[in-house]
């Protein structure tokens, strides 16, 4: 699982969670495995994420670069910061690991780089 | 990534491993590879909606939509599907084309939160029919519509067209057929009395999202 992932996953579908995001993070393996670096694609991609979330993400697991807390104007023309970017959303897979729901601790396992988002029909 | 050559497109994807033992109540089979290589091309050569896109697989079972889709370019990939045995067979046939621009997500995709807003750019899926649960077509779409900036392509059984359509305009979306097809579905279905059926579908395309 990347942090791009990482960046849209909640646990709300569960009973009595409000927002349920971000989900806290547990890592036991990562895995990192080099792409093609887009320029224009990942500054496409910055407006849409939620940048705090994904720069606190991206330090718990170290791979943070100089990914600033706060995005600066003027970032489509920064090629340092873009590559840190590309790095730390898409060639930085989580491969085992848990994500937790903030609000009940429910665990969701990550295995093979793959989250389990399946929750029981009483959860619900 | 210049763009592959549909011939030899769809020679790869004929590599692709479908289902082990296909889930009928997940209405579980694979988009036939010329039928998968096709549509890929259409939608990269007549609208480029692929090509240096973050794209999404509803229902992505092996994966034969996501490996098509990396291979015209996507930038990445999203497979969710609710199902263990699926995307264990879809992460084999990713590693065995050592794609890595992607993710997969086990999830049902009624129950997708709304933080996925907006975050792709085209949504591309073959979701189930309904055949075995009523309405599971149109939850998909209306998903994939909320999670797509741009545009939505899905498979749906010709004599659905109409019903699909009159959803597209209530929504106040634009809605067009852009290839009909024909799917000889296999042995999948046990209770056919024949060893195949062939039916007819149709492409839809959604846009102005
Ligand atoms: C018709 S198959 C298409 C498979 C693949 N996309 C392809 O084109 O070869 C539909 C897929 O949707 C999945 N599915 C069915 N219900 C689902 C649900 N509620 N949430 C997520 N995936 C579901 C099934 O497991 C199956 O893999």
């Amino acid at each position: 699982m990347k942090l791009v992932t990482h960046n849209m996953l909640t646990s709300k579908c569960l009973k009595g969670v409000n927002t349920g995001y971000p989900l806290k993070l547990v890592v036991k393996e990562i895995r990192v495995q080099s792409s093609d670096f887009n320029k224009e694609f990942i500054s496409k991609m910055i407006p849409r994420l939620d940048w705090a979330v994904f720069v606190v993400a991206a330090k718990q697991i170290g791979h943070a670069g100089n990914l600033p807390d706060q995005l600066l104007p003027d970032y489509e023309n920064n090629e340092e910061l873009l590559k840190d970017v590309h790095h730390a959303l898409f060639e930085v897979d989580i491969y085992e690991g848990e994500l937790i729901c903030p609000e009940t601790n429910r665990k969701f396992q990550i295995s093979e780089g793959i989250p389990n988002m399946l929750v029981k029909e009483n959860e619900l | 990534m210049a763009c592959m050559k549909l011939k030899k497109l769809e020679q790869i994807l004929q590599e692709v491993d479908s289902f082990d033992t296909p889930k009928i109540k997940l209405e579980q089979y694979m988009t036939p590879p010329n039928i998968a290589a096709c549509i890929l091309f259409a939608i990269q050569s007549s609208f480029d909606d692929i090509d240096n896109k973050i794209i999404a697989d509803l229902g992505c079972g092996s994966g034969i939509l996501s490996i098509g889709s990396i291979l015209l370019g996507a930038a990445f990939c999203s497979g969710f599907d609710i199902d263990h045995d699926a995307l264990n067979i879809c992460l084999k046939n990713l590693k065995q084309f050592q794609l890595s621009s992607y993710d997969l997500i086990q999830c049902d995709i009624s129950y997708l939160s709304d933080t996925f807003y907006k975050r792709y750019d085209t949504v591309i899926m073959n979701p189930p029919f309904g055949t075995n649960k009523k309405g599971i077509d149109i939850e998909f779409l209306k998903v994939a519509i909320n999670m797509s900036k741009h545009s939505v392509y899905s498979l749906h059984k010709t004599n659905t067209r109409e019903y699909i359509s009159s959803k597209a305009r209530s929504w106040r979306i634009k809605n067009e057929v852009i290839a009909e097809l024909r799917f000889d579905l296999p042995h999948t279905y046990k209770f056919h009395t024949k060893k195949s059926v062939d039916i007819a579908v149709d492409l839809h395309r959604f846009s102005q999202l």
